[in-house]
């Protein structure tokens, strides 16, 4: 007896099964189809302590246009993962990578802190990040900004598609970061307070959304300090499309179409009373109640109106 | 992606999605078949385009039915687009390394909640390996996809009725194709209300 064959192949990591087809197919075209990558700018400060007398904390901020070679995929996509409560990730690169690494360390982060029975640390998401991201030699094009705040306090590292990291207090990558870091290295300081950490991070991701041709659309941020994370989304929309001066609606009927199938999806329905005295039930008689005086009496009553 | 031409558009409307593909089925210049209708029903109201390689085509729409009807047996209820769009996505990046040649574009209408009472027209397309964007206007794929951006990004208006997001759909799809010598020869378009799904054959140019 022959053990049947699992019709599904397993679900756990990457399926290399077509690669050799993909290969000859490289060859015989143009070329494999270019994915979209976030050409991106990404960038975050450490503020607070010291001197500003404000909690310390760690300020994320991104812009929001992905690209597929030349072209503007999504004008408005996310480019700060979650991981944690306490951390959050900022991914340039190719956007289907940065998107499942990230969930995939969010995922193990959370069982990692069940099983430990106390928050993860920035440095274990920053760990798990390059140990996965060197098995795999730079082929998943991750490059991320990764900040939080945790019991050690404030934390910001850079982790780069080939699994190598950095530890500073102000950071930028993506095709936009040299706008960007032009704007830092200019204007930051340590111990800022927080809303000058939020400017000056609105000011770097504009620095890379105006002279970057890969970075574009809006300012994404988000402020983690050790009471929590404030997303906001779309802080800064500094590329909002004009109102359209004309209407382009076709007269109804323009367009010639030689077929039509209507799929109704309301069932028709037709109620039928049976219940109370209905005038529909058989061997019922129904006997005229007569007005007069008596709670109701004035109206009357109709039986089944 | 070049091999055997295609292309798939997707619109949101007031309460209704509307999505749209060519027919054109060819191998590079030669064109093989008019009746190569590239987008799938999920559920009633769920609808799928897979514009790309042809084989790749097949497997996925059979995978994915696979998919779908293991979710409904264990769920026991229908997949909602939003769903729908993550389990296309994941299938997408499991092979990252040796991808599927198609960008899916999904368009549904999710059914209300308790939680969601009146939830939004979904549309969503991804990469071929699996990047989602959740666009709030139009999605396009496939070979005339320069051009339906073009196109779309001119005609589109938000809280178009059916009957005009039929045309402006339509529109769109015939002009783009027709500036793209691997899509056309032909073309079908699908406008999904919480009423009814309304499938149109259009007559498009067919050379």
């Amino acid at each position: 007896m022959v053990a049947a064959k699992s019709v599904e192949a397993p679900n756990i990591g990457f399926d290399f099964s077509n690669y050799a087809r993909n290969q000859f197919f490289g060859e015989r075209l143009q070329g494999i189809p270019k994915a979209t990558s976030t050409g991106t700018t990404i960038v975050g400060v450490i503020f607070g302590g010291g001197d500003s007398g404000e909690e310390y904390g760690v300020c994320l901020g991104a812009d929001t246009r992905a690209t597929g070679g030349p072209i503007v995929a999504d004008k408005n996509c996310e480019k700060i993962h979650y991981l944690t409560p306490q951390i959050r990730c900022c991914g340039a690169g190719t956007a289907a990578d940065t998107e499942f690494v990230t969930n995939l360390i969010s995922s193990n982060l959370e069982l990692h802190a069940l099983s430990q029975g106390r928050p993860a640390r920035v440095v274990t998401a920053m760990t798990m990040l390059k140990q996965y991201l060197f098995r795999y030699q730079g082929q998943v094009g991750a490059h991320l900004v990764l900040g939080g705040v945790d019991v050690t306090g404030p934390q910001l590292f850079t982790v780069h598609a080939h699994g190598s990291t950095d530890k500073l207090p102000y950071v930028t990558m993506g095709s936009g970061s040299l706008a960007a870091m032009a704007v830092f290295e200019s204007s930051f300081r340590e111990n800022m307070k927080r809303e000058e950490a939020i400017a000056l991070v609105a000011r770097a991701i504009r620095s890379g959304i105006f002279n970057d041709l890969g970075s574009g659309s809006n300012v994404d941020v988000a402020v983690i300090t050790k009471n929590g994370t404030e997303n906001m989304r779309n802080y800064e929309m500094p590329n909002e499309r004009g109102i359209k001066s004309r209407n382009y609606k076709f007269r109804r009927g323009t367009t010639a179409w030689t077929k039509e199938a209507v799929r109704s999806l309301i069932v028709s329905e037709e109620i039928k009373s049976t219940t109370g005295a209905g005038k529909d039930q058989g061997g019922v008689e129904v006997v005229p109640v007569p007005t007069g005086a008596g709670a109701g009496g004035e109206e009357g009553m109709e039986i089944d109106t | 992606m070049e091999l055997n031409g295609g292309s798939v558009v997707a619109m949101i409307g007031k309460d209704c999605v509307a999505i749209a593909s060519d027919l054109r089925l060819g191998n590079q210049a030669v064109g093989v078949a008019s009746n190569f209708d590239k987008v799938f029903p999920v559920n009633d109201k769920l609808y799928y385009g897979l514009p790309g390689l042809a084989t790749d085509v097949y497997t996925l729409k059979e995978h994915l039915r696979f998919r779908v009807n293991m979710y409904r047996m264990k769920e026991e209820r229908e997949i909602t687009p939003k769903t729908f769009t993550h389990l296309v996505s994941s299938t997408l990046y499991e092979k990252r390394f040796g991808p599927f040649f198609i960008e899916p574009v999904v368009a549904g209408l999710p059914t209300a909640t308790e939680l969601d009472p009146h939830p939004k027209p979904f549309i969503s397309t991804m990469d071929t390996i699996g990047c989602i964007t959740t666009p709030k206007d139009f999605a396009v794929a496939g070979t005339a996809q320069d051009k339906l951006y073009g196109v779309a990004e001119g005609l589109w208006e938000p809280d178009l009725e059916p009957e005009d997001l039929f045309e402006t759909i339509s529109q769109t799809l015939l002009n783009a194709v027709d500036r793209d010598a691997l899509s056309g020869w032909g073309a079908v378009v699908h406008i999904i209300t919480h009423k009814e799904v309304i499938t149109r054959t259009l007559r498009a140019r067919m050379d």
